[in-house]
């Protein structure tokens, strides 16, 4: 954080030590201005420089771990689908595919603080307190079995935890334990006795297929859907937007963007595309792997209205028992009308 | 231009396979014969007959639609969401060494952003005598040099470590490519600062970050910094692309893709590694024993060969035959590639297209009569420091079996005699 004002007694004590004569200066830039490097600056090393004043616990962590992360990592750290999983693996480093955790492998905390300092929540990066962080970090060394619930990080206990991988790095030895070996002029002629296929791609069948994209038979499809849905009241369903609300929803909808898209140019992610789902049939989505229990729910003829939205959007996994959206819930009604509201602007 | 096509006109795929079948029947001759005249010769076709396109269509143009499976590929089930992840570059289907930008692979944290290079800024603090910050015009008025230089994910290969996955030189080694690059030295910046308040450089370090969400920060060793690192805006001859940092990126030669910090804002000289996720969690390299390697950055001697390969079978049948590939080496230039045809057995020397550069592409040429008979196609790049690409097993010994990154192994593709190509393990 403040190495460059921490660096100010080193000028004095170096001025003697630096050899060269200062190279060629073109004059261009301008000088960096404190308020801009303390903006920009924000990593933290192993030593704890660059920590910023502040505590957490585990318990406030949790709920902030709930709200912000746990749609991807899960309630407990443990990952959802691909997504990183943060507790576990310890003792597995040299088993068969390790898993790799904040527990298990990383060597210092202050690469957990700094990445989640500046690096998330993904798709809403640098918007948490420097107190949530240090929340979220014990949440996550407390998921790990490293740390009692009790226990306050703060820049002052930092120090006190080390992660049981911080001994497990070696420097790049591959000098001395390959280049050596993997030298010298190579064997051209009878190198090997015989040689035997003993494994095929073909047979794991991973590979993509090269098709190329359909855009003909996506846009036949969404035609087909639209005669289908013919019936749904389309006039009805585009009522004056309040546009200071929807500007609000467009605050909220951060929270949704790790998982949804929404415009022309919106895809299917995590989460299916939103254009259309204000007063929408459920579970329309072309493409979108829906849940089994959202399935059922769109064939019993759910349709999204504000009212029954804004109901799912408070508790997901209360009203949806079985749903793919790992969301812990927009408490506020407040946010849920923006939400709702902002989305109305996303027409089909 | 018209669409219609001509009645009776071959495709494609058919002229190829009718002139397998004539080639395969007239070898002996050294000549394939035709059995009747060549429509495509004898009667007059649209294309010369009628009017093509004006200056006016195309004010910057994408390939011709014959070429649109050309493209960048990804493989769903790696990533858990394609805005945190990677695609590949179709190397199957280029020659040459310079890697077209657009087909060229992306690898994102946070998703390819928008910067406007009046909204770019390039800040130098940390142990520097002024912290500055530049605009893109501050960028361009310091003197510029280019360097074509080859850009490996250090992941390329790493689906293979366990085994043979992907069936194309597409997804096993796709994660490269090879551009002109354009732009200001780091050393330059660096000294604009200046480096006395550093004191001795020999321990000291800078942090590089970028300006997306991922702000994606590497540590990388005073001495690379003021050796060959460059500041780049431009690609070959073009700006950068977006999914590849525009307005600027960093260049690290020879080095692994993750230190090329795209969006770059920010150049900080330290006393001390970071030692970021991408640094610890990640890029780093499971032993067998559990402990891991660190601070591999160098990306070691490597080739394959991209046709014949899965996606670029033979089509032509027996005789003439050109195999081709590239080969790199992070840690100098190419000085000779064999190529096997029976799975190592035996080895040959291929042609290098011209001699190796740096840290650069090499594409070699290996042209032969191919007899029909099945092949099991590896090539071994060697480099200037006398190091020779070892082969998965020679890998395994020394690393086991959990590495993902820096997988530098021979690479087998059994070619069968209809031409097909498949990609597979050999003992």
């Amino acid at each position: 954080m403040s190495k460059f004002l921490k660096s100010i007694p080193l000028i004095a004590l170096l001025a003697g030590l630096a050899a060269p004569a200062s190279a060629e200066k073109f004059g261009l830039g301008r000088a960096a201005l404190p308020e801009e490097i303390a903006a920009w600056d924000g990593d933290v090393s192993p030593n704890g420089d660059g920590l910023p004043a502040g505590s957490g616990d585990a318990i406030v962590g949790e709920e902030i771990f709930a709200e912000q992360c746990a749609v991807c990592h899960g309630d407990f750290a443990e990952g959802i689908d691909n997504w990183p999983k943060l507790a576990g693996g310890a003792d597995t480093l040299d088993h068969e595919d390790p898993l790799k955790t904040v527990g298990s492998y990383w060597p210092h905390l202050s690469t957990a603080f700094d990445y989640i300092k500046r690096s998330m929540p993904y798709g809403n990066a640098g918007t948490l307190s420097d107190d949530e962080v240090y929340a979220i970090v014990a949440y996550i060394l407390y998921s790990n079995d490293l740390i009692e619930d009790d226990f306050v990080l703060s820049d002052e206990t930092f120090a006190d935890v080390e992660l049981p991988n911080a001994q497990g790095f070696i420097l790049d030895n591959r000098a001395e334990t390959e280049y050596a070996i993997w030298s010298g002029e190579p064997c051209m002629e009878n190198c090997k006795d015989e040689v035997k296929v003993t494994m095929r791609a073909m047979v794991l069948d991973v590979t993509p297929e090269e098709d190329k994209p359909a855009t003909a038979e996506v846009t036949q499809a969404n035609a087909a859907k639209a005669e289908e849905t013919e019936e749904a009241p389309v006039e009805a369903a585009a009522p004056a937007i309040d546009a200071e609300l929807a500007k609000a929803g467009e605050k909220v909808f951060k929270k949704c963007k790790a998982c949804h898209q929404v415009g022309a140019k919106a895809k299917n992610r995590s989460g299916p595309v939103l254009n259309g789902i204000v007063g929408g049939a459920s579970g329309a989505v072309d493409g979108f792997k829906y849940s089994k229990a959202l399935k059922a729910a769109a064939e019993g003829g759910l349709v999204w209205t504000p009212e029954e939205l804004a109901a799912f959007l408070e508790k997901p996994k209360k009203y949806l028992k079985g749903t793919k959206m790992g969301f812990a819930g927009l408490k506020k009604e407040k946010d849920q009308a923006a939400v709702i509201e902002y989305l109305k602007t996303f027409a089909e | 231009m018209s669409d219609k096509k001509t009645p009776g006109a071959p495709s494609r795929r058919a002229f190829l396979s009718g002139a397998a079948a004539a080639s395969a029947g007239a070898i002996a001759a050294g000549t394939a014969r035709a059995a009747s005249p060549d429509p495509l010769i004898t009667q007059v076709q649209p294309w010369a007959q009628e009017l093509g396109d004006g200056v006016d269509a195309t004010p910057y143009g994408l390939p011709i639609e014959y070429e649109n499976d050309v493209i960048r590929r990804n493989v769903e089930w790696l990533t858990a969401d394609t805005v945190s992840s990677i695609n590949f570059t179709p190397i199957h289907a280029l020659d040459g060494t310079i890697t077209p930008q657009g087909c060229a692979f992306e690898r994102h944290h946070s998703g390819a952003i928008d910067l406007k290079k009046q909204d770019y800024r390039l800040m130098i603090n940390g142990l520097v005598d002024t912290p500055l910050v530049f605009s893109y015009a501050d960028l361009e008025r310091f003197p510029r040099e280019n360097h074509v230089y080859f850009c490996e994910c250090a992941a390329n290969t790493g689906m293979e470590w366990a085994g043979a996955q992907l069936n194309g030189a597409q997804f096993t080694h796709g994660m490269i490519h090879n551009m002109e690059y354009t732009g200001v030295p780091l050393r330059t910046l660096l000294e604009e600062a200046g480096l006395d308040t550093a004191g001795d450089l020999k321990d000291k370090w800078v942090f590089v970050e970028g300006a997306d969400a991922s702000s994606n920060g590497r540590s990388i060793p005073m001495e690379k910094a003021l050796d060959d690192v460059l500041v780049a805006f431009k690609a070959n001859g073009e700006a950068l692309r977006k999914e590849h940092g525009y307005p600027v990126r960093l260049v690290v030669p020879g080095w692994e893709g993750n230190m090329w910090v795209k969006w770059i804002r920010r150049i900080e000289v330290t006393d001390a590694p970071v030692e970021s996720r991408e640094e610890t969690s990640k890029y780093t390299d499971v032993l067998e024993n559990g402990i891991a390697r660190k601070w591999t950055w160098a990306m070691d001697a490597k080739s394959v060969v991209t046709s014949p390969s899965p996606q670029a079978p033979i089509t032509h049948g027996k005789g003439p035959l050109v195999i081709t590939g590239l080969a790199w080496s992070g840690r100098g230039a190419i000085k000779r590639v064999d190529v096997s045809k029976d799975g190592g057995e035996t080895w040959e020397t291929a042609r290098l297209a011209k001699p190796g550069e740096k840290m650069a592409m090499t594409r070699f040429y290996l042209d032969t009569d191919w007899d029909g008979e099945e092949m099991m196609l590896q090539s071994r790049a060697m480099d200037d420091t006398g190091y020779v690409q070892p082969t998965k097993a020679q890998l395994r010994e020394v690393r086991g079996l959990n590495s993902i990154y820096h997988n530098n192994c021979i690479q087998t593709w059994l070619v069968r005699s209809t031409g097909e190509a498949e990609n597979v393990e050999v003992s």
